[in-house]
């Protein structure tokens, strides 16, 4: 169905996750290595702490910047949940990297749903190639908490065929330059962690 | 140079390329990063954030006759509120290039309606473009001011949310000066419509309307790639990428320029397939034209109009076409129980205690369109109405003259009261009315991304200026009952509001601080709850916070990750159980 030669990246979490800078880095390292490049990203509304999910495809020509469901190469998750609302998006052999961490939405707390408590057996029943990573303690150790986004993207390139160069030419490119150093620890710890 | 650029940043540079000076807008999602990356080149673009959409296509309008080239940007419904001066601009004609960019939000991402912003162009008889990557945002833009001029007519862009919010590699240009001189030419039969030289104007606006035909058939924005001659697609906008994905053999007839339709061209096109598959979003725009040529085409039958197309809803209708089924691959049945994640009110937003407050009254809310419009999730359930911006004062005032027993608020944001709000209010204290008004002031346009409005005392340019008072202005309109709250002072905000739902004439009450993101600034030290004194009663959890996260049976706990330190918390517990996180502030 979809162009043979384009890799299609999802990532998914919750609005306010770092997201954006994720997916921009993604389509960085992929324009370094030589690729066309498409991304797709949400603004406005949904922003506002709500499920969301940004998408990166790359190849020799890339047509449309939305991901076909059941084609990505990898998805990577910043919530664990939300790894599980866009499961579908992945291709049957694609990488799963969805990080530790549970953000309990309002819906939750005000009595409306419940939080699964078997996550981690969703996860293994839906992801055969799964890596569960303790993205937050990871960032921790980095230096920012905030920077699990690039501790899951550290762990994501393991299952993208793009040279360690384009992705440190990428961060430098995308974060500010005082920001730099922390992210790159966090990048390269999640590489490590898979 | 190449870049990986938004279509908003490509448009933006487009129109710095073009040679723009003058630029006005109104945020709205997916229009609003236009003016924000256009305004880094302050130094040769005039930038500014108007009140509203038909401000700022005036004042583009009148930059465009003293000979500025100028760029309007605006969400779909802000053509609504610009209509008036579109339709009549398109008679006048312009000076300098003037284009509207426009952006569609199809499948209501952040919208609250899915209108077609093509019908506006066939409307108004003027042209419209339609890029379908960053490319072409830029490259459409350069051309629709050169056609702008050529042909003395506004020209509209068009987007959608996924040209302007995807990113793709665009190759930079040289900006190029109008190198005209500013000097407004008098000469009134050109630019004043009374009856006598209008009725001359409209003759003129259906012969513009001949050549941008003509101009359609040639047009470098609209052209054909042969392939299988089986079947041929006509297509434009982001729905050409997802042909060119799902039908990688096809022939495409590719619209760039949509309005005028290039009748030739689509004749032509469609005598060399075998059968013509129209694939648009939204409206049947094209396909009704095309039928109306006498040309036999599938389209609606098969490719969905409500909501937004992705490729694989076009691989949908590609198999239904072909007698076959294609299902789309669902959600695991793993997901079919998570709970829902709708956006919410951030940790620490000032608007929350608003609700909360209001909740405790059996009145009516009429509200309106921001941040504060998640005040219609539970647990907080206190909007009841949403229509338009404005809306919140205006229907507020209806439903009292209709005779509503209860008590009716109306609720706006302070970058809404600037925009549609004030007319709302003069007509609330002229008529009589009695209607409660609440501006939530957080001193920005949160939900668009944080935008500089009339209010903020700053402009888009960066320079600091008058701030215009919420207050002095409603008590300019005659209203003689106003008051402004802490909203982080949840006693003195329910008292407020109480008080003011009593008085029978009308109040406005403004709820004043900023908005904690964009602040950046925490408010008061975190809290945390002891679990020890908690009784689990729950009404914490009734201001639908995120950080304070509740489960069954067991006392809630604030995330201390996302508290933000509003202490909301801490005053709604009866049995203080919520207290001030010592360090770490
Ligand atoms: C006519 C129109 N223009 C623009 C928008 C986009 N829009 C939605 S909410 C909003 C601004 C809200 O700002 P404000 O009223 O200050 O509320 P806040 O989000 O700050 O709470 C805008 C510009 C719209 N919905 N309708
Ligand atoms: S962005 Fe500001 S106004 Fe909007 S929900 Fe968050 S705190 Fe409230």
């Amino acid at each position: 169905m979809i162009a043979e030669n384009t890799v299609s990246v999802v990532l998914a979490g919750v609005g306010g996750q770092g997201i954006l800078l994720a997916s921009e880095v993604v389509a960085r390292a992929a324009m370094h290595a030589g690729f066309d490049v498409k991304t797709n990203e949400v603004h406005g509304m949904a922003q506002r702490g709500g499920s969301v999910i940004a998408q990166i495809r790359y190849g020799t020509k890339v047509h449309s910047p939305l991901v076909p469901e059941g084609t990505a190469a990898v998805l990577g998750a910043l919530e664990q949940i939300e790894a599980i609302r866009f499961a579908q998006f992945l291709a049957p052999d694609g990488l799963a990297v969805v990080s530790s961490q549970a953000i309990v939405p309002v819906t939750v707390s005000s009595g409306q749903a419940s939080y699964p408590e078997d996550v981690p057996q969703r996860l293994a029943a839906l992801f055969p190639r799964l890596a569960y990573v303790h993205a937050d303690k990871l960032a921790a150790a980095a230096g920012n908490t905030r920077t699990a986004n690039l501790v899951i993207l550290g762990a994501m390139s393991n299952g993208l065929d793009l040279p360690a160069e384009a992705w440190q030419e990428a961060i430098r490119t995308s974060v500010a330059p005082k920001h730099l150093d922390v992210n790159v620890r966090a990048f390269d710890l999640g590489r490590k962690a898979v | 140079m190449i870049e990986l650029l938004s279509g908003n940043e490509a448009i933006a540079r487009g129109a710095f390329e073009a040679g723009v000076t003058v630029a006005s807008g109104y945020p709205g999602t997916p229009s609003t990063e236009i003016l924000e990356a256009l305004v880094a080149h302050r130094d040769k673009v005039y930038c500014e954030w108007a009140p509203n959409e038909k401000v700022a296509l005036e004042v583009a309008a009148g930059a465009c006759l003293a000979g500025a080239r100028c760029l309007v940007t605006m969400k779909h419904v802000g053509l609504n509120v610009a209509a008036d001066p579109l339709m009549t601009l398109a008679y006048i004609g312009t000076v300098g290039g003037l284009v509207i960019c426009v952006g569609d939000d199809p499948g209501m991402h952040s919208s609250q309606n899915e209108q077609d912003t093509r019908h506006f162009a066939r409307f108004a008889k003027v042209p419209i473009f339609e890029p379908s990557d960053s490319q072409e945002a830029k490259d459409f833009t350069t051309l629709a001011f050169e056609i702008s001029e050529r042909f003395t007519t506004p020209v509209i862009l068009r987007t959608t949310t996924r040209v302007s919010h995807s990113r793709s590699l665009v190759t930079l240009g040289e900006r190029q000066e109008t190198g005209r001189a500013i000097k407004f030419e008098k000469d009134p039969p050109r630019f004043v419509p009374i009856p006598l030289w209008g009725r001359v104007m409209r003759t003129k606006l259906e012969d513009r309307l001949g050549k941008l035909r003509e101009l359609a058939e040639n047009c470098a924005a609209n052209h054909v790639e042969w392939s299988d001659r089986k079947l041929g697609i006509i297509t434009g906008s982001i729905s050409y990428q997802y042909v060119r994905e799902i039908f990688p053999d096809a022939s495409v007839l590719k619209l760039g320029l949509s309005f005028p339709f290039p009748d030739a061209l689509i004749r032509e096109f469609a005598a060399g397939v075998e059968q013509v598959l129209v694939v648009e979003e939204l409206d049947d725009i094209l396909e009704e034209h095309i039928r109306s040529l006498g040309i036999a085409c599938k389209g609606r039958q098969f490719v969905p109009g409500i909501g937004e197309l992705s490729p694989g809803r076009l691989a949908q209708a590609k198999a239904a076409m072909e007698g076959k089924s294609f299902s789309i691959p669902a959600p695991p049945a793993q997901a079919a129980d998570l709970p829902a994640r709708p956006p919410v009110l951030c940790p620490g937003c000032p608007h929350r205690s608003v609700f909360y407050a209001l909740a405790q009254h059996d009145v009516i809310v009429t509200g309106d369109i921001g941040c504060y419009s998640l005040g219609v999730f539970k647990p907080l359930s206190r909007i009841d109405t949403i229509l338009c911006m404005g809306g919140g004062i205006t229907l507020a005032h209806g439903m009292d003259k209709a005779g509503e027993k209860r008590k009716i608020v109306g609720i706006v944001g302070d970058s809404t009261f600037f925009h549609s709000g004030l007319t709302g209010l003069l007509n609330i204290v002229y008529n009589r009315g009695v209607s409660t008004i609440i501006v939530v002031d957080n001193r920005t346009t949160a939900m668009t991304g944080h935008q500089d409005h009339p209010g903020t005392g700053r402009t888009l340019m960066g320079e600091t200026t008058v701030a215009a008072s919420i207050e002095e202005l409603a008590r300019a309109c005659g209203v003689k009952r106003v008051r402004t709250v802490n909203p982080y002072d949840l006693h003195a905000t329910q008292q407020a509001i109480t008080e003011e739902l009593n008085a029978s004439e009308p109040s406005l009450i403004v709820s004043s601080a900023p908005c904690v993101l964009r602040e950046k600034k925490r408010p008061g030290p975190q809290r945390k709850i002891n679990s020890e004194v908690c009784k689990k009663c729950g009404l914490c959890l009734k201001l639908g916070c995120p950080a304070a996260e509740g489960a069954k049976g067991a006392a809630p706990v604030i995330n201390e990750v996302l508290c933000a330190g509003c202490g909301m918390c801490e005053q709604v517990c009866k049995f203080g159980a919520v207290a001030a996180v010592e360090e770490g502030l």
